[in-house]
């Protein structure tokens, strides 16, 4: 492990599935992720967000290697494990865990809760039965399940619960890196708060990092210290969070940030929001020049650059990128929405 | 909203008959409907916000029990006739499903399927029918409409899908719009642009929304009052400004609390801790008595009446917010 590498570095990753013939379509080259570079640092929970295909689980695939990326590389404290082989990436699966969407499926059904949280250690060939038994009862306790859950099987659980299963089965190897797959979007409010909160206590106790996919602003906004934005396959935005809140910079970012809707009446319908026209352009084919331009409200200044020329993802002010050719160090795009911004309440 | 209701709910309450013995899965709930009106229905996962509603224009399986009245247009719709009852449904009151893909058919076109419903409830003609479902997409903003007509579910996108089944269930000019979850499973762009259309339906068409959700920003974006369930009880409603700004129950509060709030620094998210309790047969106390920290005596053996705290805004809690102010 190199201590000063940071913890992820995707570099130029590039991942295109080849359809089949399908009704309707003509098959082709779906571009999921087109060349993405990013980083994760040492400690950090960096937060990705983007419409709904944008390609964050293809990307999140890629970099626990569930997927062969097209090209491109990744590395994990500075070692290149893009084309490790499945033996020799065994051991760094101890470093780099994932966490999944739907803690249901991701479950193995015939398998108790401890049987499946206690099952890396196993694989690993990590601890024998009895020191098992004690880590497992550890890290129920840490991510807030019972004794008695040890032994339920996950349809006995609720969502909440199963989440956590898959949470704990995350950790018990004590990761350095953690990649989590909107882990609570299909849960309630009330069980989503406890899981962030806990996920935050974890992360702040244990020192992992952390990159954190969901489409849900609020939550990278109370979790995240940065966050990089996608939009077809590509990064539009980078900054830290509070950047992007105060001062999203991207046309995507700020109709994405506009759209989110603030939990106050007062606030809400007062706001100044973009709706976006159209729908996203297919994968398969993606727009020439700049991937957003089909949608975009700033297209009309860009043109007829936007249409020929890829907007390269660059840094305009310190720490934050940005792709659009409206966007440059000294120059802003126009502000074309309010961000989300509630009253704090007081007393 | 001082408008005669369009639909008065009295003491709706429904059991289920299941393998593990009876489910009550809403008990005693009662509202209303004004002409125009978005109300929206919110609460946490399994509270009985679906079964409600689908209670309403009878679309609940035949082990569901159902007692009290909803009263729509002079006439109880629980105690309606299948043939008057047929007639209501799709036409006067229409329903759009949580799950948008599992209620469109994938091998009929678009157009087919708006066009049964215009040719069953008004009788057009085959083509008055197609020419119908072109006009409806186009309401619905779907681009290219007259293409988009002959195109089957899985070639649209999924808000496209969802735009189809709003305009489909806006087919026959209905007063009352039900829509489960229109917008849970889309993106945030997605989602604007549909809360958007339904804005501009109650708008133009002047239609009645009843709106379910469990995301409280769709309720603060759209709805005029809000009804807040909890273990199939109604333990607040309020308009929606109200509701946000002086919430009343224990329970509201807490799940105002749990959602993070854009542009705050929150150090920790509330949690309600616990669990919703699940009942066979009505409760004879406060549904929220074991979660809540201002449970006492009374709390743990009363059913708590829905009371005013001020005009329009009722709680069924015995420590209102209100009290512990003074
Ligand atoms: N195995 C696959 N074969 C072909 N195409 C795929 C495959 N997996 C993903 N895709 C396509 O790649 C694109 C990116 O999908 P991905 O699941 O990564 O998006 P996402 O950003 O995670 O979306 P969501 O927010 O809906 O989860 C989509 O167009 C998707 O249809
Ligand atoms: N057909 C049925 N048979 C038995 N129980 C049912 C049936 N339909 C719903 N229920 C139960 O009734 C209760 C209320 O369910 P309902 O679908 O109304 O919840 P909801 O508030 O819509 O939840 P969600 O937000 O998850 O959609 C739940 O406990 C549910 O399991
Ligand atoms: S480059 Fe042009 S089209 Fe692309 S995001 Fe910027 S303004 Fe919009
Ligand atoms: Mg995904
Ligand atoms: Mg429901």
């Amino acid at each position: 492990m190199n201590d000063a590498a940071p913890a992820l570095e995707v570099e130029s990753l590039v991942k295109h599935f080849t359809s089949g013939r399908r009704i309707g379509s003509g098959g082709g080259t779906v571009h999921a992720v087109d060349d993405v570079s990013f980083s994760l640092r040492q400690g950090e929970m960096l937060g990705l967000v983007g419409e709904s295909g944008s390609g964050k689980t293809t990307l999140a695939n890629c970099v626990v290697r569930l997927h062969e990326p097209t090209s491109g590389s990744i590395r994990l404290h500075g070692r290149d494990i893009t084309h490790l082989s499945r033996r020799d990436l065994r051991p760094l699966r101890r470093d780099l865990h994932m966490v999944f969407q739907d803690p249901y499926s991701s479950l193995n059904p015939r398998m108790t809760a401890g049987e499946i949280v206690g099952e890396p250690l196993r694989l690993h060939r990590l601890a024998g039965r009895k020191v098992r038994t004690g880590r497992v009862a550890e890290i129920f306790e840490r991510v807030g399940l019972g004794p008695e859950h040890r032994f339920r099987y996950p349809h006995e659980l609720s969502g909440g619960q199963r989440q956590r299963v898959g949470l704990a089965r995350s950790l018990i190897l004590n990761p350095s890196v953690l990649v989590a797959d909107e882990p609570v979007s299909a849960l309630d409010v009330s069980v989503q708060a406890s899981i962030l909160n806990l996920l935050r206590d974890l992360q702040r106790d244990m020192g992992f990092s952390c990159l954190f996919i969901t489409h849900d602003l609020a939550t990278v906004e109370f979790l995240c210290d940065r966050i990089a934005v996608m939009y077809l396959g590509k990064l539009v935005e980078v900054a830290s969070r509070d950047e992007i809140f105060r001062d999203p910079e991207h046309p995507y970012t700020q109709a994405l940030l506009s759209a989110a809707l603030v939990p106050d009446p007062a606030e809400q319908r007062q706001r100044r929001r973009v709706v976006l026209e159209g729908d996203p352009p297919s994968p398969l084919d993606p727009p020439s020049g700049c991937r957003f331009r089909t949608r975009c409200p700033l297209h009309d200044l860009s043109a007829p650059d936007s249409d020929e020329i890829e907007p390269p993802l660059r840094e305009v002010s310190p720490d934050h990128l940005v792709a659009c050719h409206l966007s440059a160090p000294g120059s802003k795009t126009p502000r074309i929405a309010d961000p989300p911004v509630t009253t704090p309440v007081t007393g | 909203m001082s408008a005669e209701p369009l639909l008065e709910v009295s003491d709706l309450s429904v059991r289920f008959d299941t393998d593990e013995g009876p489910l009550q899965a809403v008990d005693r709930v009662s509202f209303t409907l004004a002409p125009r009106e978005v109300l929206g229905i919110v609460g946490g996962s399994g509270c009985g916000k679906s079964v409600t509603c689908m209670s309403l224009v009878r679309l609940l399986p035949q082990t569901a029990a159902v007692t009290g009245s909803a009263v729509f247009d002079g006439v109880d719709l629980l105690a309606l006739g299948p043939r008057r009852l047929r007639r209501v449904r799709g036409r006067e009151i229409s329903y759009i499903f949580q799950e948008p893909m599992t209620s469109l058919n994938p091998v009929f076109t678009v157009g087919d399927q708006i066009g049964e419903v215009v040719r069953r409830h008004l009788g057009l003609s085959r083509r008055a029918a197609r020419q119908r479902a072109v006009e409806l997409l186009q309401l619905v903003r779907i681009p290219a409409p007259e293409r988009r007509v002959d195109e089957y579910p899985h070639q649209l996108s999924g808000g496209m899908r969802q735009r189809v089944m709003i305009a489909m269930a806006l087919a026959c000019d209905p007063k009352v719009l039900i829509a489960d979850e229109p917008t849970t499973a889309l993106d945030v762009t997605i989602q604007a642009g549909i809360l958007d259309l339904m804005r501009e339906i109650r708008e133009r068409l002047g239609t009645a929304i009843v709106l379910v959700t469990h995301n409280l920003g769709v309720v603060a974006d759209i709805a005029d009052r809000v009804i807040v369930m909890y273990a199939g009880r109604k333990v607040e409603e309020a308009p929606a400004e109200e509701l946000f700004a002086a919430p009343q129950h224990p329970y509201t509060v807490g799940l105002l609390g749990a959602i993070p709030r854009p542009g705050e620094r929150q150090e920790r998210l509330e949690e309600i801790p616990g669990r919703v309790p699940a009942a066979a047969a009505p409760l004879e106390h406060c549904v929220f008595a074991d979660r809540c920290r201002f449970a006492d005596e009374t709390t743990r053996t009363q059913v708590p009446a829905l009371r005013a705290v001020r005009r329009d805004h009722l709680v069924a809690c015995f420590h209102p917010e209100a009290d512990r102010a003074a």
